[in-house]
Order: structure tokens, then C-alpha cells, then sequence
């Protein structure tokens, strides 16, 4: 049994004295829907898994962020995403919180970019500049799915995150012609963070199927939304993306991260909140 | 006989947003439908955006509201299209917006064809509801809370929220 309602949850004496709140926090609920193929669920993991250990690398940034609006903006950025990640996770069919607690990082489908370890704030910029840029890109053409719940999910994603591209895209222009230390760092970061950016445009064998994108496709927009920034941001070109891996192959980043990320569920299994 | 129903309509339109409780959720243009059939109602809600976390809150106080009139079984289902927008956002929801201080939002940008533009300079205008000063400026495009910016007047010096377009 499950209670998505705290006070529930502490009588412990069954919901038969409440009447409300018998556990039911699916974001889905109701929402009527064909149930997911083995394809169309491995596509709806690959995209929440995507938005659910982005949201969590944002998250590690809250108490550290250098200006308290700053902190609130990393903040709802990552809590938009954790939406996205629910409702792609639910779209599957299968138990988000299964999914996101007890799945090991072998079993995890999302780019690297989202899991490398963060820098500095330039580090964050330049990561969110470029997973923002190719997830509204790919979100966009979405809108257009067969599947008409990704479709609205896509919908509502596109609005979410042109903000995160906006919020991204700003900072890199304010620190890219900012001082000299600000410029450097930027530079920097581009080094770090830009050969983990030729795997979002490596094609999944999913993502040719008719509710999917081929994200190869969004390259050229992806290409020259980043040329506009870096134009106005005084930055060189980006290096070299380097070389594609598949989904499913990951860095040693990411074990330590579900590490975290999955501690309390998994060391209370029976709790439920 | 399922009918749109018109008793549970009203009640369920007397039920405020947890985070704007100024406004009802009819108000803020995520009540959608309303059926009925004998004592059973199906009400359906959309989120404001894909993480809010008011989402429980609301349909608790929507199956409390109706079981306490006397429905015995409701249900409150989650509707995404079309996705929620600052434009259904009603007449009288933007006057009690304004008068518990948070400007209400401009018209939600149209889309262009092609790509989404970037967009890197503040480009929304938001009138101070203290004073009414057009003289206001960004502080952020985050806000307290998913739905809302923050912005300052250079009028009165008073920070306030700005309800976003989106």
C-alpha cells in the first residue's frame, strides 16, 4: 500500500478513517492511453532517464549556487525535469519509482552528458546550454508523435524548456564577455563538456520508429542556436565532439550518482512518502 | 446517465489552487471537465507545468470538497492536452492575482514558424502591482514557485513576483 498523503501515512491505521488520500501519485492517472510496446516504453525510458539524472546533477547545486536567485532558478529547472522524468517514466507502464530507485546503472539508458561530474558554475552553463538546446530541439518535433501521450508531454516540455535554454544561454553570454576569469572558465568548460556532446546525435535503433525522433535530425537547429550564443558570448567555436558511444554505455560518474540518488529507498523499501 | 454536471461543477469550482489560494483552480484555468453520473463524479485537472508538486493537494481537495457534498465516489483524473497555459488563466483570476500583489501575466508568446527563437535579454513588460509603475525590471525569470519571475520596481523599489508566460 501506498499514500501519497503525509498524515495518512502517519495514522498507519489503513485509510478507512480518511476519506481521501488512498495512494494513488501515478502523473498519469486517468489519462487514456494504449499500453507501451517494448519499443515505445524503451524510447519513453531513454527520455525520462535523460531528464531524471539531469535533474539530479541540478540538484547537487542547491545550497552552493553563487546567488540565491540563481539557486532558485537551478532549482525549479531541476524540478521541471523530474516532472518531465515522472511522466516519461510513467508513460512506460511500469512503476516509476521502481524505475528510478531499483534499476543499477548497467540498466540506465541516458546520455552522458547528463551524467559527468559538475565543475564549476561555467561547467553547469555550458552542460545546460547544451542538453537544454538538443532536448528542446528533439522535444519540439515530439509535439508530432503518433503516440499521443508523449505528444502532450512533448507539449508541455517545449514550454518548460525554452526557459531552461533562455536562463542557460544568457549566463553563457554574461560570463563568456565578462572578465577575463569568467571568459577562461567558459573555455574551459567547453573542453570539458563538448566531447560528450556527439552521443545526443547518435541514433538509437528506437528512435527511427514513428512516435520517435531521430535526434540526428536536429543537429543543424542544435548547431546554430549554439553558434548564435557563443557568437554573442565572444567564444570560439566548440572543440570537437568527438566520438559517439550508444545509450546504455555510461562513465564511472554514474554509479556513484544512483548512489545518492536511490540510498533512502533502498535502505527502507517499505517506506512510503 | 452521465451529464456535465452542473451541482458538481460548482462545487468543484470553489476549490482554491494550495500554492495561490486567492484563486480557485477554475480560475487558473486547470479545472477541465466535470461529469456526473448519480453520485459518482469524474473531474479532470491539468498541471501547470510538469513537476508541480500541487498536483496531490488539489485532487485531495477536490475528493474532499465532493464526498463532503454528498458524492460517494470521485474521481479526479490527470488531463495534458492541450498543455496548460498562463492564457486560460480567467478575467477574475488576474484581478485577485493583482490584488494579492503578483502581476498577472502579458499574452503567452505565439509561436513562429521554425525553429523557437532564443531569447537573450528580458523581453516581458509586468506593471508594479503596488504602485503601478510601468518602470519594473527582471530579476530573475525564476520565481518562488514554478509558475512565477521575480521582478523589482524602480518606482517604489519593492521586489514582486510576476505570474510567467507560458
Amino acid at each position: 500500500m501506498s499514500f501519497d498523503n503525509v498524515y495518512a501515512a502517519l495514522t498507519g491505521d489503513g485509510d478507512a478513517r480518511w476519506a481521501f488520500g488512498t495512494g494513488f501519485s501515478d502523473p498519469l492517472a486517468g489519462v487514456e492511453m494504449t499500453p507501451a510496446d517494448d519499443a515505445l516504453a524503451g524510447y519513453c525510458l531513454m527520455l525520462g532517464d535523460d531528464a531524471l539524472i539531469m535533474s539530479h546533477r541540478l540538484q547537487e547545486w542547491i545550497t552552493r549556487a553563487p546567488e540565491l536567485e540563481d539557486e532558485v532558478a537551478i532549482a525549479n529547472i531541476a524540478l521541471d525535469l523530474l516532472g518531465q522524468a515522472r511522466l516519461l517514466l510513467a508513460r512506460t507502464g511500469r512503476d516509476e519509482d521502481e524505475l528510478a530507485f531499483h534499476r543499477d546503472a548497467a540498466e540506465f539508458r541516458n546520455v552522458r552528458l547528463a551524467e559527468i561530474p559538475g565543475g564549476d558554475f561555467a561547467h553547469l552553463v555550458v552542460r545546460l546550454l547544451a542538453f537544454s538546446t538538443w532536448r528542446l530541439a528533439v522535444m519540439d518535433r515530439l509535439r508530432l508523435s503518433s503516440d499521443t501521450v508523449l505528444a502532450a508531454i512533448a507539449a508541455k516540455s517545449v514550454k518548460e524548456l525554452t526557459y531552461h535554454r533562455d536562463y542557460a544561454a544568457r549566463w553563457a553570454v554574461r560570463l563568456g564577455d565578462g572578465t577575463e576569469e569568467s571568459h577562461r572558465r567558459m573555455r574551459r568548460a567547453l573542453d570539458e563538456v563538448w566531447p560528450y556532446t556527439a552521443d545526443l546525435f547518435a541514433t538509437d535503433p528506437v528512435e527511427s520508429a514513428p512516435f520517435a525522433v531521430d535526434p540526428a535530425t536536429v543537429r543543424a537547429e542544435f548547431d546554430q542556436v549554439i553558434a548564435e550564443v557563443l557568437g554573442q558570448a565572444t567564444l570560439p567555436a566548440p572543440p570537437d565532439a568527438g566520438r559517439a558511444v550508444p545509450r546504455g554505455e555510461h562513465t564511472g560518474a554514474l554509479h556513484p550518482l544512483l548512489e545518492e540518488l536511490q540510498s533512502v529507498a533502498r535502505a527502507l523499501p517499505e517506506a512510503t512518502w | 446517465m452521465v451529464t456535465t454536471a452542473t451541482r458538481a461543477r460548482e462545487i468543484a469550482e470553489t476549490v482554491t489552487d494550495p500554492e495561490l489560494p486567492q484563486l480557485t483552480l477554475a480560475e487558473l484555468g486547470v479545472l477541465r471537465e466535470v461529469t456526473e453520473d448519480g453520485d459518482r463524479v469524474v473531474v479532470s485537472i491539468t498541471p501547470t507545468y510538469s513537476g508541480c508538486p500541487a498536483m496531490d493537494t488539489m485532487r485531495d481537495d477536490l475528493v474532499h470538497r465532493l464526498t463532503g457534498a454528498g458524492y460517494r465516489d470521485v474521481e479526479v483524473r490527470v488531463t495534458l492536452s492541450p498543455p496548460w497555459s498562463s492564457d486560460h488563466i480567467t478575467e477574475s483570476g488576474r484581478r485577485k492575482l493583482a490584488a494579492a500583489g503578483i502581476a498577472p501575466p502579458g499574452p503567452a508568446p505565439r509561436r513562429p514558424r521554425g525553429p523557437i527563437p532564443l531569447t537573450l535579454g528580458p523581453t516581458r513588460r509586468a506593471a508594479c502591482p503596488r504602485c503601478g509603475s510601468t518602470d519594473t525590471e527582471e530579476v530573475s525569470e525564476f520565481g518562488a514557485t514554478a509558475c512565477k519571475a521575480l521582478r523589482r520596481c524602480r518606482s517604489c523599489r519593492e521586489p514582486f513576483d510576476h505570474f510567467k508566460e507560458i
